[in-house]
């Protein structure tokens, strides 16, 4: 044979149609862990330049530190970014948990239903959470 | 339908081809093979019509030949197979190339999931041909070669590389000590047979490795068919220290069992049912235990 096609890697992707519990939990995995470790920098930053050193407005409560999360909490798109932070770590916790499970060796043949039980599971902490993140008042 | 317009094209072509006053051997020779061609077409066409609307299938199958001008440019082609209770993707294929088209090129042998020839993308995940009865599928049912693999031609693909990762951990049976009669058999204990029967289950399919998209993006990973072999012979107790220390050298490389992320998609394609995911696991720790020394 002289040549043979190769078929580029958009449409190997392209060509998937059936994705596996095992597929799906794999990409939550990495999509959730690369939201952590960007939410991980954002936080250092917002917190590092955001620290105050002056007792006296810090008692008034008019320092650095307290205006600017005061000021993120009065936006509600932070209210609703932390409920999805919550969401993606929760998820990742409790799939890390699924996956240390199947490093362990441990109900492989459940491996698919573990990943529905963390799915529900994540949902349900959400859910009970959002009256905690939405529920104060925009100041 | 694709084939038709593509049939039709030819034609075209030959007639122009035909033109020049001096006939020579060559052009009577196409200008049969285009009345054959024609009547075949016709043929087909009243086959195609006569059947029931209620128990067909239609195939969309991938085709690509470098070799045929027409061809090269991979495409889809439908085929409106009769169905029949009990029917396989391989029994379709098999109807279509030998009522349809004869060109349609595909791999298969024994015809019930032992040769392991016919390892198929069929609606968006690798199975085995002979192996899935039409009756569990959507129509229509679209089939393509396995994924990851470059194709040769049409639903061929070249699997050098899969065979070259399955020899490279070497799957033989070489125990450190052979009995001093040559006749005497090498027993296995039940549980250790038990243990690895599974494994020895595979027929190289191929499918696995397909479905792996860490073997796609790494070409030196092992893949979860080679990884499984290697779980074969180093659960073997018959082989001896000796060789298990040789057989997890191979496997617990920078490219074997390590690469692994579960994503269990091989699990979910063996058509013979192998916990490919749980052997990986398993020698996974034999390798973590074989070199932690808390000593």
């Amino acid at each position: 044979m002289s040549q043979s096609y190769n078929r580029g890697t958009v449409e190997d992707f392209g060509r998937w149609r059936e994705f596996t519990a095992g597929m799906w939990a794999w990409i939550f995995h990495k999509f959730t862990g690369w939201v952590l470790v960007g939410y991980l920098f954002t936080h250092i930053a917002v917190l590092s330049t955001s620290v105050g050193v002056d007792p006296a407005s810090a008692q008034a409560g008019s320092d650095l530190y307290t205006s600017t999360l005061s000021g993120l909490e009065s936006l509600l798109i932070v209210r609703f970014l932390e409920v999805g932070l919550l969401a993606v770590a929760v998820f990742h916790i409790l799939n890390g948990i699924r996956l240390l499970m199947v490093d362990l060796g441990v109900g492989l043949e459940s491996q698919d239903k573990s990943f529905y039980a963390s799915l529900l599971l994540t949902g349900a902490i959400v859910v009970a959470s959002v009256p905690t993140f939405l529920g104060g008042k925009l100041v | 339908m694709s084939t038709q317009i593509e049939q039709q094209e030819t034609e075209t072509e030959a007639d122009e081809e035909t033109e020049p006053e001096v006939e020579s051997p060559g052009d009577r020779r196409r200008a049969q093979r285009d009345e054959r061609q024609a009547q075949e077409q016709a043929q087909r066409e009243v086959e195609e019509e006569t059947l029931d609307d209620e128990d067909t299938i239609t195939l969309k199958v991938f085709r690509y030949d470098p070799e045929v001008e027409g061809k090269q440019e991979p495409r889809f082609d439908d085929f409106r197979v009769p169905f029949h209770k009990g029917m396989t993707i391989l029994d379709a294929l098999i109807y279509a190339r030998d009522h349809y088209d004869s060109s349609l090129t595909f791999r298969h042998s024994c015809r019930q999931a032992v040769c392991g020839s016919d390892a198929l993308f069929v609606n968006g995940r690798q199975r085995l041909g002979c192996k899935t009865q039409i009756s569990e599928l959507e129509d229509p049912v679209r089939i393509e070669p396995l994924p990851h693999q470059e194709v040769v031609k049409d639903l061929v693909v070249d699997m050098e590389h899969f065979y070259d990762q399955m020899e490279a951990v070497e799957p033989y049976f070489d125990a450190d000590e052979t009995p001093d009669d040559k006749l005497e058999e090498q027993r296995q204990t039940r549980e250790n047979r038990e243990k690895v029967k599974m494994s020895t289950r595979c027929i190289w399919c191929g499918a696995c490795m397909s479905s792996c998209n860490i073997a796609a993006g790494d070409n030196e990973y092992l893949g979860p068919a080679a990884i499984n072999k290697a779980y074969r012979f180093a659960m073997d107790e018959r082989e001896g220290e000796n060789r298990k220390q040789e057989r997890l050298r191979i496997i617990e490389q920078e490219h074997g069992v390590w690469r692994c992320q579960t994503q269990f998609s091989c699990t979910e394609v063996c058509p013979k049912d192998i916990p490919l995911t749980e052997h990986i696991q398993e020698l996974k720790r034999e390798a973590v235990k074989n070199n932690l020394k808390f000593w």
